[in-house]
């Protein structure tokens, strides 16, 4: 059902865009739904954060995924049991840079009447795969924003191009992010164990990205717009002098609308796992809580069975048993 | 057990429902729910809502506004706790750690996957703190229920809080927090486990979660100081809540209390009694566990307090603890924030080896394997192996001091000095990725009997593995929960294989002055005797 309804919205939304841009409402879609969207991305992604950064870590609790910093001649394991903020970084880095505790994932089965875990990397992949040309596929994008061109954007298509098939040149990345986007909804439709705990918010967001990519790839390579007008008017919005240029295509109009609807609805979803990751006790935290007293801004007053209680109750029992007590 | 093994394993379906998770039912299934807090345990730590209440019954005679209370404090945990917030927000379902949770390998219920666990909640969190919750089913939300709360609470339980989740998450939402966070709010309404409260009120009253008196731990000392004369021929001399001693020494009381804990416990006074070392028990202090961690953030507090403030009482100058495991996450991650600072203690310092344990310097306790481990580095110990040769060991990384600290080669140094014949279980089964033993938590009650075999599946199926290849017939482990419910697990799925603490294994090899040793710490004939007395 989530599905279902997350393929209909992207599908509605593409329509809206596509009649907004037949009925010319270029100044809706071009200019005020972008700014709108940026400004909700903005606001929502700082809310958010903030929101969490109000909520204290009150207790130390990494997950620790290696030995202990303990005696100095056993070997402790920096990265994954990290006992200092440089360590902390690298696993950080890790994480967020080559998704570490992805590629640990295993499989489960049972064979022959036992269990095995089989090593299981093609989520790590499909995700890396994902992020990593996604991120690509947005630098490209500044083209769009500056002008000159920051050499390095160019630096980032050449790369990106060097197969130097066709023209204009195939960009690798957004064939692999539409390959990677859709081994990611496939296995969401067709694992049923990750089917069965999907909601529309998990189809929603992927439908949303194939869609953009899809329209990229389309307006690149197939139905092509005028680029120089294109340019102009990201260029307006870049610079806050808006223009709307007569004669870009439709498509142009879809895939910028879809981009709006990713970025207003960022910050209300899961896909601030983004800002999330950065703040998770479980992986930010050094392991060395024995060493460094970590302090609870709320430590509650409780109360307590104290020892003179207890001797009270016991003081006979303790006495008879020769063990010493404060009040003979 | 009613159930066969092969009967019991053969059942298991990983194959999710046709319903969709929302709209199938809980069910209270026996053998898979524990027993409800009796009022007098309730009451005598101050707990509300105490009543006679049957989980198995329709009416949990909760109050009349228990909405409101479980929603406020629901709120109120979201405020104080950014890894509640954080781990309702950022998770994308992408079900890495759905057959990673022992529970769900062993049971195939879909809501014990640790995603569909969190979502029991997650679902609630939508409905009523987010905006789009608002729409209900389509945004994953739900109304809070007495059918919903109970499905939280059936769940809560069939959690060990073991983090192996938490270890493939990759933002490391860890499930043991969300189901720390539902036993919190679970605990406003009154509703514990009868097995858990039970040692809540004990431990609040005599020290320990056994409620064992002075006069009964004496006695039972007494009993382990016999046997410990009648097999190595030497008499230790423990001290209780004895002022000025250099060390207070913290464990687990069922390792003073049933077999085959007692054997590791012999086998740290032996060790104690060799070194001369300065240190006291305390009958006050007599629970290094804590089952206030798994009931709320405050009862943990309060049961842990004691620690800290019987070592200040003795005048110690610092805290040595012994084998187990959440007793240790306790320690490590959480005593020094809630109870400390112990500025009337010293920083740790060997008085045999003078190793500064500056791991330790802040919280002031050490934990025994790194005190043993020391001391076998700087050869202060003399073994005799050949005394474990009846045993074949493997080693069961316990999930609090794995995943909660990273204890993996200290143990497994003694062991491989203390032993000949050691062997390790698969990869995927040991240390970080180490399975539960199925009955952490307050999990190990007797009317769950069938789940927490299920549960203990993972780590018995690697258990097997090594007895067959390898020909292992002792699993080693350092945590007391493991000691109490491993040998039932192990009888069941696998046979002839054993349970024993670590130190149990070093009281054994260890060569004391003027032993006359012909058994182990068990009264078993030791593996050469044993060749003698076939001779003869």
């Amino acid at each position: 059902m989530g599905m279902l309804f997350s393929l209909v919205a992207v599908l509605v939304l593409t329509a809206i865009a596509y009649t907004g841009a037949s009925l010319n409402l270029h100044g809706i879609f071009g200019v005020a739904v972008p700014y709108l969207a940026v400004l909700l991305f903005l606001g929502g992604f700082i809310r958010k954060v903030i929101t969490w950064g109000r909520s204290p870590v009150p207790f130390h609790i990494p997950t620790t995924c290696g030995q202990q910093k303990s005696l100095p001649w056993i070997k402790h394991s920096r990265l994954d049991n990290p006992s200092s903020t440089l360590g902390v970084i690298g696993r950080m880095a890790l994480e967020i840079l080559l998704f570490r505790s992805l590629f640990r994932n295993l499989k489960t089965e049972i064979t022959d009447g036992k269990l095995t875990y089989g090593s299981s990397k093609w989520l790590w992949l499909g995700s890396l795969a994902f992020h990593v040309s996604f991120f690509v596929v947005l630098i490209r994008h500044l083209r769009f924003f500056t002008e000159p061109v920051l050499p390095w954007v160019n630096t980032f298509d050449a790369v990106d191009g060097f197969m130097q098939v066709g023209v204009p040149h195939l960009l690798l990345t957004g064939v692999i992010l539409l390959a990677a986007g859709g081994y990611l909804l496939m296995r969401r439709i067709f694992n049923q164990q990750v089917r069965y705990i999907s909601l529309a918010a998990d189809y929603f967001p992927l439908f949303l990205i194939l869609g953009i990519a899809l329209s990229g790839i389309l307006m690149r390579y197939f139905i092509k717009v005028d680029i120089i007008k294109v340019k102009e008017l990201t260029m307006g919005l870049a610079t806050f002098k808006t223009t709307v240029p007569e004669g870009i295509g439709a498509i142009f109009f879809i895939h910028l609308f879809l981009i709006s609807i990713l970025f207003a609805y960022f910050p209300f979803s899961k896909l601030m796992h983004l800002g999330g990751i950065f703040l998770s006790p479980t992986r930010n935290l050094a392991n060395n809580s024995r060493a460094v007293r970590h302090v609870n801004p709320w430590n509650p007053k409780v109360k307590l069975h104290t020892y003179e209680e207890y001797e009270d109750e016991f003081r006979e029992l303790m006495k008879g048993e020769g063990i010493p007590v404060e009040k003979e | 057990m009613a159930k066969k093994p092969n009967e019991l394993f053969s059942g298991i379906d990983h194959k999710p429902p046709r319903t969709q998770w929302m709209d199938t039912p809980v069910e209270m299934k026996k053998g898979y729910f524990c027993y409800g807090a009796k009022p007098k345990n309730l009451e005598y730590i101050g707990f509300p809502n105490a009543r006679e209440w049957n989980p198995a019954e329709a009416d949990w005679k909760l109050a009349s506004n228990w909405k409101e209370i479980f929603l406020e404090g629901m709120e109120n945990l979201l405020k104080k706790f950014r890894s509640f917030r954080l781990f309702m927000d950022i998770c994308v379902r992408c079900g890495a750690c759905a057959d990673k949770c022992h529970f769900f390998i062993g049971t195939g219920d879909p809501k014990n996957m640790p995603v569909l666990r969190a979502e029991l909640l997650r679902s609630i969190y939508r409905r009523y703190f987010t905006v789009a919750g608002k729409l209900g089913k389509i945004a994953g939300a739900r109304d809070l229920t007495e059918d919903v709360f109970k499905e939280l609470w059936l769940y809560a339980y069939q959690c060990t809080e073991c983090r192996r989740c938490s270890v493939f998450c990759p933002y490391g939402i860890d499930t043991a927090e969300i189901t720390m966070m539902t036993r919190e709010l679970i605990n406003l309404l009154g509703c514990c486990t009868e097995w858990i409260s039970g040692p809540l009120a004990n431990c609040y009253r005599t020290g320990n979660h056994l409620g064992l008196q002075p006069h009964t731990i004496t006695s039972n000392f007494e009993y382990m100081i016999d046997d410990i004369e009648s097999y190595t021929g030497i008499r230790v001399e423990p001290t209780f809540n004895r002022k000025g001693a250099e060390i207070l020494f913290v464990t687990p009381s069922a390792d003073f209390f049933a077999e085959p804990g007692i054997f590791t416990c012999m086998g740290y006074l032996l060790l104690f009694h060799h070194l001369k070392l300065d240190y006291t028990w305390s009958t006050y202090a007599s629970e290094g566990g804590n089952f206030g961690f798994f009931t709320s953030n405050e009862m943990m507090k309060r049961l842990n307090s004691k620690i800290y403030a019987e070592a200040k009482r003795l005048g110690v100058k610092w805290i040595l603890g012994g084998e187990c495991g959440h007793m240790w996450r306790v320690l490590h991650q959480y005593m020094d924030t809630m109870n400390g600072p112990a500025d009337f203690l010293q920083e740790p310092v060997s008085p045999i080896t003078g190793t500064k344990f500056e791991n330790a310097k802040s919280t002031k306790m050490v934990h025994i394997t790194e005190f043993t481990a020391d001391l076998i580095r700087n050869n202060k110990l003399k073994f005799d192996p050949s005394r474990n040769d009846n045993v074949i060991p493997t080693f069961h990384d316990s999930c609090n001091t794995s995943r909660g600290m990273g204890l993996f080669e200290e143990p497994r140094y003694i062991i491989n000095n203390v032993c000949n014949r050691f062997h390790e279980m698969p990869d995927n089964t040991i240390r970080e990725q180490t399975f539960c033993c199925g009955s952490g938590s307050g999990l190990n009650a007797g009317e769950i009997e069938e789940m927490r075999m299920l549960g203990g599946l993972p780590r018995a199926n690697a258990v097997k593995y090594v007895k067959e290849k390898n020909g292992v017939n002792m699993l080693s482990c350092i945590c007391a929960i493991d000691r109490a419910v491993l040998p039932p697990l192990i009888d069941y799925w696998v046979g002839g294989v054993g349970v024993c603490g670590v130190h149990e294994l070093v009281g054994n090899a260890l060569i004391l002055e003027g032993e006359k040793r012909e058994s182990d710490l068990r009264g078993e004939p030791l593996p050469g005797a044993e060749e003698k007395e076939e001779v003869e």
